[in-house]
């Protein structure tokens, strides 16, 4: 599967089917600084996401 | 993962309530958590006008969004930091969704007034951004709400962002600020406006969840200045130990307010506000903090 990632903004590749839990795990993201977002609809942790799909990781911590 | 209000399948869960919700009994958690610190802390009233403070972000946008469904009369303030592109395109944000709305609002440009961004300003004052920044914002939105009748000023200020301060403040003891650190900070001086954060019962990740189902358009882009900012490393500290332990950061920050509460009773007296010899705001010096930096921008300039 195709990842976006922001700050900076980047596509990394990761094997699937996985669920939203373990690809967070895989790239040592906590769960509660992002978001994971199909398209244009929220994803919740134990979703499973396909190896041919993209999926943003939208980070939600603010430095304000 | 199913909803535990309603069992339709869950879009988000909660660790430190337990719990999980679908989209609509979502969203009906996030305007209770947002209706209910307004009432419980007496924030405004219905017939009260509220100038929200928008950047363009998630937290601002999503609370004029919610104030404005509530029926609140409601007045953006936006404060144009000239911070290159990321403040072209955070303008840009706030314009489309008031405009997509039908909502009030003023921009108030640092560079129109001063003919200098904030990067600039606080370049030739030798200050770090982020504090003249703050100087900047505190001044103008108060003047700004003042000016056009707004007893309130509501700002998009969530529990991560209170934890993380009051864990700065608690780790270099200023007391001074811990005083001051609450949801709601009355008005004491009659041409100051009443300071308020409803968002404070909501996490960052929650308000980003609601922004993203209602398809509020934000900007996701960081300022360029908040780059290695001791805020963020608190951030990451607390949820590190949220991750560990979920609910720390709720409990710590409830539990300082439980605190704080006694703490009021015994507080010294606010110190005396005067009017600046300059331009008339309140101030605890004879020349504001916001008019000495114009002041020495000027004469850089």
């Amino acid at each position: 599967m195709k990842i976006l990632l922001h700050h900076p903004p980047r596509e990394v590749a990761v094997a699937g089917p996985k669920k939203v839990c373990q690809v967070l795990r895989e790239l040592e993201i906590l769960p509660d600084t992002v978001l994971v977002i199909r398209g244009d609809a929220l994803i919740a942790d134990d979703d499973v996401v396909g190896d041919d799909e993209t999926v943003e990781v939208r980070p939600v911590i603010s430095g304000g | 993962m199913r909803c535990r209000k309603c069992s339709a399948k869950a879009i988000i869960r909660l660790p430190r309530h337990n719990t999980a919700f679908c989209p609509a009994c979502f969203s009906e958690y996030v305007t209770d958590q947002i209706e209910r610190a307004i009432k419980s802390d007496r924030m405004f009233g219905r017939d009260e006008g509220v100038a929200v403070a928008v950047s363009g972000g998630k937290d601002s946008l999503v609370l004029w969004e919610i104030l404005s469904r509530l029926g609140y009369r409601t007045l953006g303030l936006h404060i144009d930091l000239g911070i290159g592109e990321y403040s072209e395109r955070s303008r840009k944000k706030v314009e489309a969704f008031a405009a997509g709305r039908g909502l009030p609002f003023v921009v108030h440009s640092l560079r129109e007034e001063h003919g200098a961004g904030l990067s600039e300003i606080a370049e030739g004052l030798r200050r770090p951004p982020c504090s003249a920044c703050g100087v900047v914002k505190r001044y103008n939105m108060n003047a700004i709400a003042f000016q056009h009748g707004m007893p309130v000023v509501a700002t998009g200020h969530n529990l991560d962002d209170e934890a993380a301060r009051l864990l700065g403040n608690v780790l270099h003891w200023q007391e001074d600020y811990l005083d001051k650190q609450s949801p709601v900070l009355p008005n004491s001086h009659p041409k100051l406006v009443r300071k308020v954060k409803p968002l404070y019962r909501l996490a960052e990740r929650e308000i980003a969840a609601w922004a993203v189902l209602q398809k509020i358009d934000y900007i996701v882009d960081e300022c360029p200045n908040s780059q290695g900012s001791k805020m963020l490393l608190y951030k990451d500290a607390l949820n590190r130990l949220e991750a560990a332990s979920p609910g720390t950061k709720h409990q710590f920050y409830f539990q300082f307010l439980d605190r704080q509460k006694t703490r009021a009773q015994a507080a010294p007296a606010e110190p005396d506000l005067r009017e600046c010899a300059s331009c008339g705001q309140p101030s605890t010096a004879e020349v504001c903090g916001y008019c000495k930096l114009v002041g020495t921008l000027k004469v850089l300039q």
